[in-house]
């Protein structure tokens, strides 16, 4: 019985948050996004010569096939560092309906490019959890007509993965004619997500999706399960940051980390993420080992981080008083990261719904 | 990352399955009294010793089965009777059978641990003081050595279970010019000797759970010192951590959870069972996502035990968040049964005979008791997140 991470994990989380730390600074992502860019074009190298864009993608396939935990732990380190990457759409979604719906061909066309970064995917499926805003996605004889919305990474992306109202799901070139795509300006600027309107689209059928709505649903449960893993990296930085400002910041002659108004609230929020990093933890770990128990638990890992992530965001803020809800700390990028992943995939509510008929309840 | 356990656990688990089943029907129902043990609760007990599911690491001269301790086997007979909903058994009193072992005398160990365990003699905690609860440290009961007696006077509150005790355990100041940690020492004498009283301290639950004890010139034996004179203070810190670890077990919070869901299913309004209604489902699954937090932040907290390594902040979480979760576990509880949740003591209709309105208010003791919720604040502030303490409070400031 053993629940940690392994020396390995260890060595891969530091290596990608230590290179996120010297080439993914605030300033860095400030400059970028400030100029709408959202897949950050050294970071995005950077991350692909740590050789772990094809994280889940078997050997064969141009990846290092590690397991979901390994995976979580990269998504909990782009979250500490707020990255401008397509990670969680184009490196897990799109892998994981491929492995689990698509050909022998698909998979051996795409997930080596995806391994190498040579081509970014966009993946919509958000109709298939909660259609708002447009009347879904048709299919007929192979073409596909509609709106999708929200597409995760779909802004950046070459190549879409997208279920129509059926379930199935397709790939489709994103700069194929009768593809009209819109950025859809958030609140987090870090990342970017799409409107694609597909009108009479060729589209190529991930088979293996047709009939069974599986694929699809894996590929939801590892996005929510990397959406938690990103929401305790930035939920932790927030946290870091208000009890640094709280050992510094003096009012009355004391630094207010010493009034128990303000340690509380520093307490209250260690004391409600610590366990979260467990629940990411063994989620993520059943994908590979328990995959019977990860629907629930997908469901729960997306759901509570989003509540005590939007928590944090707001305890957190208020320790650092009006500098909190200035841009000047730049405290509002992790805000907006938590805030743009607990609407993604389905709000806690939803999940909850989904988390509790996983359990025949 | 490896939840498999090892050959030799698995069939340490399944053992203790096969004993469950086979014996579950002798053990008694429902949660410990907190007074002296009923004869069926001591057969219970003499059981799990016997099989080495109770009392498992006490060394066999003091009564207890003498195993090595092994921690892994610890948490499964933890799960395992959480699991099966069978009263587990004990090592005797939790809080004082550590001390007395790591450091008590021999002759403290061979008389008062064997009757301990075996549930024959009762034991009552006197520390806290109507002037000292969180800051315990500046407790005033005094003992003054005179020839081969502590002499004692002062007073005790929250002493649980004193009016039934043979035994006390007790911090007392013997150094009054000594700084505050360093003039206390720890005591252990008999409760039937004159100069003590015993007044019952009715709480909400309508128990008289705790007591007031009050100490006149109550004369007890030098010898019954734990320690040296003046390190009081360090001899109860070992057990005060003891009690902090097991209030907030994340077995009791699943084992509790699993009551709710089961209550969910089978009440109803018009028909319609409560695990339906929206309102409440939702809240039923919030609940859950934080029973499983704890039970995983458990298994992490257990592995690092493993490792011999301190598990730090998951660790010193676990009062907090457990206590406060057990509390709204039963407040969910009583909220979805509307009316029939405020039933009481013998009224008809009652379910699960009255459990949730009584864990409703004895959780709320527990988030006070034990250092209260705002302590425990306090404690993850300075000493896991490194804040600064409170300056002092100047007199005339």
């Amino acid at each position: 019985m053993e629940f940690a991470l392994s020396e390995e994990q260890v060595m891969l989380q530091d290596s990608v948050s230590g290179y996120l730390k010297g080439n993914c600074s605030l300033d860095v992502v400030r400059q970028g996004v400030a100029g709408g860019i959202t897949k950050q074009a050294d970071v995005w190298q950077g991350i692909c010569d740590l050789g772990i864009l094809g994280i889940i993608i078997p050997g064969e396939l141009g990846g290092v096939e590690l397991g979901f935990l390994d995976a979580a732990l990269i998504a909990e380190a782009l979250g500490r560092a707020i990255a401008p990457v397509p990670f969680i759409g184009s490196c897990i979604m799109a892998p994981v309906a491929l492995l689990n719906g698509g050909s022998e061909q698909q998979k051996e066309t795409w997930l080596p490019k995806i391994a190498s970064g040579e081509v970014v995917f966009g993946v919509g499926v958000t109709e298939q959890i909660a259609r708002r805003e447009t009347d879904g996605i048709q299919c007929s004889g192979g073409k596909l007509s509609g709106k999708a919305m929200f597409v995760v990474d779909g802004v950046d992306a070459d190549m879409l993965i997208i279920a129509d109202d059926s379930g199935a799901m397709h790939i489709v070139d994103a700069n194929a004619s009768g593809v009209t795509r819109r950025a859809l300006q958030t609140i987090d600027k870090t990342r970017a997500v799409a409107e694609v309107v597909f009108d009479s689209v060729e589209a190529d059928l991930l088979p293996g999706s047709q009939n069974d709505k599986e694929p699809l649903l894996k590929t939801i449960d590892a996005g929510r399960i990397m959406i938690a893993a990103d929401s305790l990296g930035a939920a932790q930085v927030m946290i870091e940051q208000a009890v640094a400002y709280a050992q510094e910041r003096k009012q009355f002659d004391r630094v207010i980390g010493s009034f128990q108004a303000v340690k509380h609230m520093c307490a209250e929020m260690a004391s409600d993420l610590e366990p979260c990093r467990s629940l990411v933890w063994y989620t993520a770990h059943t994908v590979n080992d328990m995959p019977e128990e990860t629907r629930m638990l997908a469901c729960h890992a997306k759901a509570h981080l989003s509540e005590v992530g939007r928590s944090i965001a707001k305890i957190a803020t208020e320790v650092h008083g009006g500098m909190g809800f200035t841009d000047l700390l730049g405290l509002h990028y992790w805000f907006k990261r938590v805030g743009l992943n607990r609407q993604l995939l389905g709000s806690p509510e939803l999940v909850r719904e989904e988390a509790a008929l996983a359990q025949g309840w | 990352m490896d939840l498999a356990y090892s050959e030799r656990h698995q069939v340490f688990r399944s053992e203790l399955q096969q004993f469950l089943k086979e014996h579950k029907d002798s053990a008694p129902k429902g949660r410990a009294s907190i007074g002296k043990a009923s004869d069926e609760a001591k057969q219970w007990q003499q059981l799990l010793i016997k099989h080495g599911y109770a009392a498992r690491n006490i060394p066999k001269k003091y009564g207890g089965y003498g195993a090595e301790f092994d921690i892994l086997e610890s948490h499964i007979i933890a799960e395992e009777f959480s699991k099966s909903n069978v009263r587990p058994g004990h090592s005797g009193d939790e809080r004082v059978v550590p001390v007395l072992l790591e450091l008590g005398t021999e002759k403290q160990r061979e008389e008062l641990i064997a009757p301990t365990i075996s549930g024959e003699m009762i034991w009552c905690q006197g520390y806290s003081e109507p002037g000292s609860g969180s800051d315990l440290a500046s407790l005033s009961t005094k003992a003054v050595l005179d020839g081969d007696e502590w002499v004692i006077n002062g007073q005790k509150i929250w002493t649980s279970g004193a009016q039934h005790a043979d035994m006390c355990f007790c911090l007392v100041r013997t150094e009054p010019d000594a700084p505050k940690h360093q003039g206390i020492s720890y005591l252990i004498f008999t409760m039937d000797r004159p100069g003590i009283e015993v007044r019952p301290l009715v709480t909400m639950t309508g128990e008289a759970i705790f007591n007031e004890t009050f100490f006149t010139d109550t004369r007890v034996p030098k010898d019954g010192i734990v320690g040296k004179r003046g390190e009081g203070w360090f001899v109860a810190n070992a057990t005060l951590k003891h009690e902090r670890g097991s209030l907030g077990d994340p077995n009791q919070t699943e084992s509790r959870f699993r009551s709710l869901v089961e209550l969910m299913k089978n009440e109803t309004i018009d028909g319609t069972p409560l695990i339906k209604i929206p309102a409440y489902r939702d809240r039923l699954m919030r609940l859950q996502a934080r029973m499983l937090t704890m039970k995983y932040n458990g298994m992490r907290i257990l592995t690092a035990y493993l490792k011999k390594e301190e598990p730090g902040l998951p660790r010193w979480i676990v009062k907090l968040q457990g206590c406060e979760l057990n509390h709204q576990i039963a407040a969910l509880a009583i909220d979805a049964m509307g009316e029939l949740g405020v039933l009481y003591e013998d009224s008809p209709y009652i379910r699960d005979a009255g459990m949730w309105q009584k864990s409703y208010m004895l959780d709320l003791g527990l988030i006070i008791g034990g250092g209260t919720a705002q302590i425990q604040k306090n404690m993850i502030g300075e000493r896991a997140l490194g804040l600064p303490k409170e300056p002092k409070y100047k007199q005339g400031a």
